[in-house]
């Protein structure tokens, strides 16, 4: 056997080599970021928020007016489809039958339809939506992205059902309170605080994705009403994707400051998320 | 006098002879949790049917084909079949070590404070959206390769296949090594769940009859977590096979099978992104593209659906003990 000292110094060095490994992964993030402010700040106002892209896609000013309005009509159409359906599930492998097969097959496949390629739920949206009315829509590009949120939902839901107190149920049951009235009014207000955070998680996820509207929303140069949903919408991602493909500087340029927007937001989101729970934790302890 | 007159109404409700409220309510949420299952179920069935000209058209050879070319007529989703493994397995040679040795130092040696905020930055990764991910590659990270990296490379180290016939820096070895930072937060993350199963006694067994801390480790750590190390290798392959747009924008999109890893190519998913747009208005490779779609949700069905049971087998397993 070797010596104390040279285990000791191997074990040391496999330290070393963990670090160096976590250092891999975080400076290219710290590099996607610096450089998405960096270059993307300068563009950064009132009216890149606001107005839609010059016509003449050469000339300066406008912004992704259109896509942030689309991404937020979209991802807020998802989040009404998947909401109530991923909550309502987790109700179901939470509060009845949770070892019965039903329970045991949703949970198992909502976890593994998370990691379904987003585009193949573009391909679907497409056929079934798209094919059907004819157009590329805000309401293909809004139920694409509520299928992607749902299976999310129904996993953060469950788990934070699943740390509601059996006594409290118990106690309301014991009082003559109705299995449906129970879950109402005393399982979901104490697990919503949980269940907000995975929502917002799922909304920021869903504002990221461009591959599924790419075959549902397809884009669109205009901003659209917020009371037009049946015809082609743009979103920022896919203002992004499109804008940085062109090889004009100030195409780019528009594309950095849409992506500085897009993480702001994204980041936002899971911040809120996280405060959500911190709150929660708090007030338990 | 108030409440209590409340609770007894109450009561009297719950012993009403219907119930009818609760059945239905009842029926409500399992209809959910089937719509889930109906969903999954349904989106395979509508994208086989709407794909099925290709698939009678072209049969085994849309599979085996090797030219893919919608101009001419060609299906042959070999290349880009090829295409997506290769990324994808370049992606997992980077990604493994580097993930599992994140994890390691996240849930056995960093301290506990410095491992929470370290977590929490590794996790960023995953909220990147993949649309930043293909802006940073095509315009700083091909570049840079291209420059420092790729130029020298095919210059000096051409007599390698691997390096020879370098083209744009839009490539398998680009889109791979994006790949490969994409894939990294989802496998650092279920190793470092699977590492938490391990029950605490056998890390002080080990540290008790004179373990380092490396030792222990490989004594007590990984040989429990192999499995579940697995499973979470099989889940970064599903992530890297499915992801789309960062990959379409630095894959060059032109489908090959070739061993030159400077070479431009293609993978599934991103030929659909590419070319979508286009084959709308032509209905046979409107059909191939669909086609293309269920081929990859077939993969990555089978991939996750194999790692989920050995994660489950895993978890259960932990339970027991």
């Amino acid at each position: 056997m070797r010596s104390l000292q040279a285990r000791q110094r191997r074990s040391q060095l496999m330290a070393g080599v963990m670090i160096a490994a976590v250092l891999v992964a975080v400076i290219p993030l710290l590099f996607i970021l610096g450089d998405v402010v960096v270059k993307g700040i300068s563009q950064l106002n009132l009216a890149f928020l606001t107005q839609p892209e010059p016509f003449v896609q050469t000339a300066s000013g406008g912004g992704f007016g259109a896509g942030i309005r689309g991404t937020i009509k979209m991802v807020g159409l998802g989040t009404v489809i998947a909401v109530p359906i991923g909550v309502l599930a987790a109700v179901y492998t939470t509060e009845y039958r949770s070892r019965g097969p039903l329970a045991t097959l949703v949970r198992f496949f909502a976890d593994v339809m998370t990691g379904i390629p987003s585009i193949f739920v573009g391909i679907f949206v497409f056929t079934v939506v798209v094919l059907t009315t004819g157009s590329f829509s805000t309401y293909a590009g809004g139920i694409a992205l509520g299928i992607l949120m749902m299976p999310v939902i129904v996993r953060t839901s469950e788990e934070a059902m699943q740390l509601v107190p059996v006594m409290l149920r118990e106690s309301a049951l014991a009082l003559g309170i109705r299995r449906w009235r129970t879950i109402v009014s005393v399982v979901l207000p104490t697990a919503l605080p949980g269940i907000t955070t995975g929502v917002l998680l799922a909304m920021a996820r869903a504002a990221g994705e461009t591959a599924p509207l790419l075959l549902t929303a397809f884009g669109n140069q205009l901003i659209t009403g917020w009371g037009k949903w049946n015809g082609p919408e743009n979103s920022l991602t896919l203002e992004i994707y499109n804008n940085s493909r062109a090889f004009l500087p100030i195409q780019q340029a528009r594309a950095w400051t849409g992506a500085l927007v897009l993480i702001v937001g994204v980041l936002i989101l899971s911040l809120v998320a996280r405060a959500v729970i911190a709150r929660r934790t708090r007030r338990t302890r | 006098m108030g409440v209590l007159t409340r609770s007894a109404d109450r009561a009297g409700e719950s012993v009403a002879p219907t119930g009818s409220a609760d059945r239905y309510f009842r029926l409500l949420v399992t209809g959910c949790a089937l719509l889930v299952l109906l969903l999954l179920a349904g989106m395979l069935i509508r994208t086989t049917w709407a794909a099925w000209p290709a698939f009678s058209r072209y049969g085994v050879s849309f599979i085996t084909g090797t030219k893919w070319q919608p101009a001419s007529g060609q299906f042959g989703a070999l290349p880009l079949i090829y295409g997506t493994l290769i990324t994808s397995v370049i992606a997992l040679v980077i990604a493994v070590p580097v993930s599992v040795l994140i994890a390691l130092y996240l849930s056995e040696v960093a301290p506990p404070r410095l491992a929470t905020s370290l977590t929490y930055v590794v996790d960023l990764l995953a909220a990147v959206p993949s649309v930043v991910y293909g802006l940073w590659g095509v315009l700083v990270l091909v570049p840079f390769l291209t420059n420092h990296i790729y130029q020298p490379l095919s210059t000096h180290l051409s007599w390698l296949p691997l390096f020879s016939d370098f083209t744009s820096g839009r490539d398998y070895l680009t889109a791979g090594l994006i790949l490969a930072l994409m894939i990294t937060p989802i496998i650092s993350a279920v190793s470092r769940e699977i590492f938490k199963t391990v029950p605490d006694e056998e890390r002080e067994a080990a540290l008790a009859v004179g373990a380092t801390q490396w030792e222990m480790i490989r004594m007590a750590v990984l040989p429990r977590s192999r499995s579940g190390v697995i499973a979470a290798v099989m889940l970064g392959f599903g992530r890297a096979v499915g992801e789309t747009i960062a990959v379409a924008y630095l894959i060059g999109g032109f489908p090959s099978i070739t061993d030159h890893l400077l070479q431009q190519g293609s993978t599934i998913a991103a030929t659909i992104a590419l070319q979508f747009q286009e084959a709308v208005s032509t209905p046979i490779w409107k059909s191939g593209l669909i086609a293309l779609g269920v081929v990859l949700f077939a993969m990555t069905l089978l991939i996750n659906i194999g790692a989920r049971l050995i994660i489950r087998r895993a978890e259960r397993g932990a339970n027991g003990s």
